[in-house]
């Protein structure tokens, strides 16, 4: 699997895309933190555009991934190498590759602009880290949805909508409940919808440790004494894992069945 | 050396392999034939694990094939489509299948004669399909295996290609390899076939020689013979 890693990753290192995501982020952080000037603003801006960005572009990556490799990953199955390290090891090679673009072009202005002496360290780590974490699961969604899709053009329609569903689609049917449903208490419903959108998850995790919470309102505190916790944060990224987890987990049984 | 038993394989509603029972003995060349769509390339797919069968068995050196892998090392296959991730060159392609097989291989000697030497440093994405056919024909044979399985090798290859491949071949042949080819050029199953297999409704419709063939069907003419036992069909 490992051998499988390295390949796809070298191959995704070498594509131009990567070096133009690459060079976003960096151009990205680079004019926030300069003519910004703050740091906490900074970070507020890039979580509004971390959070839209990786989902689609990992989406977006993993999908074109599995389509344009199809013929090659069948050379590599008449190997003899188990099914489902191939595909593990794209999987891992893809969502790496995107997470070291968004670590390094990120990471490099930040640090150059005096990061590790600043208060904001811990937001900024956590916005890598939930960066991360939206790079791994949406690839792997994506990889769901290839597999099960034989049709190339279907497969990108299904994945961009899926991308569109979770990051607008779902906000606006949540709001929307919270309007209809509002004399009813909401916080535990609320609570438990934002679990099942790993996007939404992600900006209330980030929100709630840049203390802007109190921007959110009756729910805010809702959220912030559950989030705010230890026991909150503790909780929120094992959803967060769970959410890259059960995917893999699927990707392999779906392996089981799958003609090539 | 390969059985299968009873194969059975749908895909959707349509069915491909409808309890397909084939023996195939070691050493020799078995070549594959059979109308569009008669089950060819799923056939050779199950024996490689990448179509998992519905019902039935596919025995390799008297072993299960299904839900295995290690058997793979045994058996170097040359898909139909020659398609490689663009940004690898053809060298570093090469290295990375012989460092995904645990076992010697051979690549100069395949290289020199296909004249890939000035391709090597080229990025695969900017090769022409030959070339590829090419590339694709030096993975398949580098390695020392007992089954080597070819899908519609000719594919766009030039005549000296053609040449050197039918030449790799019989050497191949003399080392008491096995070797299944799927085609549809008539005059390359001529030449090169001991046996002939053919497919016809996911069942297996004639097995045996060139010769056999040509006495059954009374036709001197190979391609003649083949379109007699396709035309059955359509009557």
């Amino acid at each position: 699997m490992l051998k499988i890693l390295k390949y796809s990753f070298y191959d995704l290192m070498r594509s131009r895309w990567s070096y133009v995501y690459f060079m976003f982020y960096l151009l990205l952080g680079f004019v926030l933190l300069f003519l910004n000037n703050d740091v906490d603003k900074a970070v507020i801006t890039l979580m509004n555009i971390i959070i839209v960005l990786t989902p689609l572009i990992g989406t977006i990556f993993g999908v074109m991934y599995y389509y344009n490799s199809k013929e090659f990953t069948e050379l590599l199955l008449a190997q003899p190498i188990n099914r489902n390290k191939i595909f593990m090891g794209q999987y891992l090679g893809i969502s790496i590759s995107l997470t070291l673009s968004l670590v390094l072009g990120l990471g490099i202005p930040f640090v150059l602009y005096g990061i590790f002496k600043s208060a904001a360290i811990f937001n900024f780590s956590l916005l890598l880290v939930v960066g991360a974490f939206l790079n791994f699961i949406f690839v792997a969604l994506s990889y769901n949805i290839a597999l099960s899709t034989e049709n190339k053009i279907k497969g990108f329609g299904y994945a961009i909508l899926m991308w569109l569903f979770l990051a607008v689609i779902y906000d606006g049917i949540f709001l929307i409940s919270l309007v209809v449903f509002n004399s009813y208490p909401l916080d535990k419903f609320s609570l438990i919808a934002t679990m099942f959108n790993p996007i939404d998850l992600s900006r209330i995790l980030i929100l709630l440790k840049l203390d802007i919470s109190a921007l959110l309102g009756y729910t805010g505190a809702v959220f912030r004494k559950f989030f705010g916790t230890n026991f909150g944060m503790l909780i929120s990224m094992g959803v967060l894992v769970l959410w890259v987890v059960l995917p893999v987990l699927r990707m392999n049984l779906k392996l089981r069945k799958k003609d090539f | 050396m390969i059985e299968f038993k009873n194969l059975h394989k749908k895909f959707g509603k349509l069915v491909v392999l409808d309890g397909l029972d084939l023996e195939i003995s070691k050493g020799g060349i078995f070549a594959i034939l059979g109308p569009n769509g008669s089950g060819k390339t799923t056939l050779i797919k199950c024996l490689l694990g990448m179509v998992i069968p519905n019902k039935g068995e596919i025995n390799f050196d008297k072993k299960s094939v299904l839900r295995q892998w290690a058997y793979r090392n045994n058996l170097n296959y040359l898909p139909q489509i020659a398609n490689f991730p663009p940004n690898l060159t053809v060298i570093e392609l090469i290295n990375m299948v012989k460092n995904l097989r645990p076992k010697a291989s051979n690549s100069e000697d395949l290289i020199e004669l296909f004249g890939l030497k000035s391709f090597l440093d080229k990025k695969l994405g900017n090769l022409s399909g030959g070339t590829k056919q090419k590339v694709n024909i030096v993975l398949t044979f580098m390695f020392d295996s007992d089954l080597i399985v070819l899908d519609e090798p000719t594919n766009g290859l030039d005549p000296i290609a053609l040449i050197h491949l039918k030449e790799i071949i019989q050497k191949e042949k003399e080392k008491g390899k096995t070797i299944l080819i799927t085609t549809h050029i008539m005059s390359f199953v001529d030449e090169v076939a001991d046996e002939i297999v053919f497919l016809l409704d996911g069942k297996i419709y004639f097995k045996g020689t060139v010769d056999a063939l040509k006495k059954q069907t009374n036709n001197d003419n190979l391609e003649h013979a083949i379109a007699n036992l396709i035309a059955k069909q359509y009557a």
